[in-house]
């Protein structure tokens, strides 16, 4: 193994439930939604791993619950050795340089108060890293390494539009270095010229600076031109995860199979060759998922067997993990 | 095929603190019967705009349509009074929104949303309007019709309120659906159900459809034609076969060329459109796009191209050849 094979980050049967609560004074718990449901993978040193579902599947929950933003319920995060969910608030923030996040909407998480050097300052400061005049000379470096003019850095947020915004957005999650960013739809609010550029700039950014990403996102084309690897969720679960060409060419998961052909061709000849499948219905509440398998009330195969037992995760071929009963 | 919808010259301006903003400017375009005619172009590049300005949907002020004609049915509807248009609307234009949480009225349950419309217009009996919903509901395919039409809005999920809202659309049975982005907020697997019911649907009732969307993907299978807009401007036209396998104005090429395909691996960079679209406080007396145009030549930074053929029903507005990379003469 090289060292870019190496694991950065393990998760091992992550939770995260919300709990739903009755009553103002004496407050009892009622249910809980079941938001992510025991999901296990690796990121290795350098790579891309997709992460993708629709809405509701749990993708962002699970970013978030790996930077601990969100406590988990249960599992483990190992993230360069450490478990970060056994650690005191204190330790975790030395970790938090280490691992950072790009934010879906680049309206929303910048600070409107704030001019744009303050913000991608902001890090620097509060870890103690840098002075005043050390902190500005690295906003000017990270300004020019995101393609924006530094002397943009007294500017406010309100004065940029969307695609400079999200270069800000990945300006101040460079700011400490780390070497996992979890990309949380970072470019689905943007116009289908300025994604390119943005997803362009992650890519440029990754080979000079030997980042990782969790790309989260539900944008399955874009997901595929980024990705080394990718995982798919459906209702808090991983159903399947593999390399890019292989989950693209050969997905084994109903689930895949009907997301991959739901997905429009750029391509009126690729279109008119296409067999679709439509699934039924919507996604189920995760306050109450379907028992045994989740995906069972929306598939063409589902039998018996999916109502009674959960299905296995497991190992199919080297590499591309699949939980559903009708695999061989 | 005849032609249902002629539109020339229209012409929209907003009049801001900022200035006047030239939003649509000089769009033409016609719709045959039958037709789907797809408007693809990026937020802000005119095409809500555009047909909202058709069915006199425009708030005025800040907005007003300034030129134009809209010719449907051999009446002009910009010229229409108020009391004509608001019969045009719905009954033979009618229009689906983007968000369909906010287009309905979430203190009425989706039944008297449904009848008040078909009582008011079409002179029903409260007995007939609910039968008649209902029958319109089964066919968008919402299961148990008759129990949902006691529900509100807020209890169907996204998917089932875009149903909702295109049985909605469709209870007059109109000669022209326009569709505004009306998948842009569901999921990738609601959005096909959403796509085949619409094509299923139009298939059956015979109506023509405008179709704007940014997502040249679910263009691809679903249009006839396409027209591109980019700042107030369509700047190619084209039958939907002809544009994707040709595009003919570079902006077209940059948007089909910077998009990833889900059935291929790129084994390239994504190209990238460089810059941002403008906003037109004036009319340009230079192409739009020549800001962020890498064939630019002289003639483009002094005079705005015009729609030129440049094929069978093709039309683009360019003063390069693409293929040749030289003017065209």
């Amino acid at each position: 193994m090289t060292s870019s094979d190496t694991v950065l980050l393990h998760v091992d049967k992550l939770v995260k439930h919300f709990p739903i609560m009755r009553g103002i004074i004496f407050q009892k718990q009622i249910g809980a939604v079941h938001a992510v449901d025991g999901v296990s993978f690796d990121i290795h040193r350098g790579e891309t791993l997709g992460l993708v579902g629709e809405s509701g599947c749990g993708k962002t929950t699970t970013g978030r619950a790996i930077l601990q933003l969100q406590k988990p319920t249960s599992g483990q995060v190992i993230f360069e050795g450490v478990d970060l969910v056994s650690l005191e608030k204190k330790e975790l923030r030395k970790m938090r340089g280490r691992m950072q996040m790009i934010f879906q909407d680049p309206y929303a998480s910048l600070n409107p108060r704030m001019t744009i050097g303050e913000i991608i300052g902001e890090p620097l400061r509060l870890h103690g890293l840098a002075d005043r005049k050390e902190s500005n000379e690295k906003v000017v470096d990270l300004l020019k390494l995101v393609g924006l003019n530094p002397s943009y850095a007294n500017r406010y947020p309100h004065e940029f539009s969307g695609g400079q915004r999200q270069r800000v957005g990945v300006a101040r999650s460079l700011s400490l270095n780390p070497s996992l960013i979890v990309c949380d739809e970072p470019i689905s609010a943007l116009d289908v010229s300025i994604q390119a550029q943005v997803v362009n700039l992650l890519e440029d950014l990754q080979e000079k600076l030997n980042l990782t990403y969790l790309f989260i996102a539900h944008d399955l084309s874009m997901v595929r031109h980024i990705s080394t690897r990718v995982a798919v969720m459906y209702l808090g679960w991983i159903v399947e995860l593999a390399s890019r060409e292989e989950l693209y060419n050969h997905p084994l998961h109903p689930y895949t199979q009907a997301l991959l052909s739901a997905v429009p061709i750029p391509d009126p000849d690729a279109e008119e060759q296409r067999k679709r499948i439509i699934l039924e219905g919507d996604v189920p509440s995760p306050v109450n998922p379907p028992s045994g398998c989740r995906f069972r009330t929306r598939c063409s195969l589902a039998a018996a067997i999916c109502a009674e037992q959960v299905p296995e995760y497991r190992e199919v071929s080297s590499g591309h993990f699949v939980a559903c009963h009708m695999v061989a | 095929m005849t032609e249902l919808l002629n539109v020339q010259t229209l012409k929209t301006h907003f009049s801001l603190r900022e200035g006047q903003v030239h939003a649509v400017n000089g769009v033409s375009f016609h719709l045959n019967e039958g037709e789907t005619l797809g408007i693809v172009g990026e937020s802000g590049c005119g095409k809500s705009v555009s047909v909202m300005s058709l069915l006199r949907l425009i708030k005025s002020p800040p907005g007003k349509v300034v030129d134009g004609r809209a010719i449907f049915n051999k009446q002009d509807l910009l010229k229409m009074t108020d009391e004509e248009i608001r019969n045009v609307r719905g009954s033979k234009i009618s229009m689906i929104f983007q968000d369909p949480m906010t287009s309905f009225n979430p203190v009425l349950t989706i039944g008297r949303q449904m009848t008040e419309p078909l009582e008011e217009h079409m002179g029903m009996t409260i007995k007939e309007a609910s039968e008649y919903s209902i029958n319109m509901l089964s066919m968008v395919g919402i299961p148990f019709a008759s129990e949902r039409m006691n529900d509100y809005p807020h209890q169907f999920s996204g998917g089932m309120r875009q149903r909702v809202m295109i049985a909605m659309a469709l209870t007059c049975k109109p000669q022209i659906l326009i569709a505004d982005e009306p998948t842009t907020a569901l999921d990738v697997t609601i959005q096909a159900q959403i796509v085949e019911l619409v094509k299923k649907l139009r298939d059956t009732l015979g109506m023509a459809i405008i179709w704007i969307t940014h997502d040249l993907g679910i263009i691809a299978g679903l249009a006839d034609r396409v027209a591109v807009m980019y700042a107030g401007y369509i700047i190619e036209e084209a039958p939907v076969k002809e544009l994707y396998r040709n595009p003919s104005h570079p902006y077209s090429m940059g948007l089909l060329k910077s998009l990833p395909r889900v059935d291929k691996t790129a084994q390239h960079r994504l190209v990238s459109i460089e810059g941002l679209p403008p906003v037109l406080y004036e009319e340009p007396a230079y192409c739009p796009f020549a800001p962020r145009c890498r064939f630019k030549v002289a003639r483009c930074l002094v005079e705005n191209p015009k729609l030129i053929p440049v094929g069978p029903d093709h039309r683009s507005a360019c003063w390069v050849d693409l293929q040749t990379g030289k003017e065209r003469l």
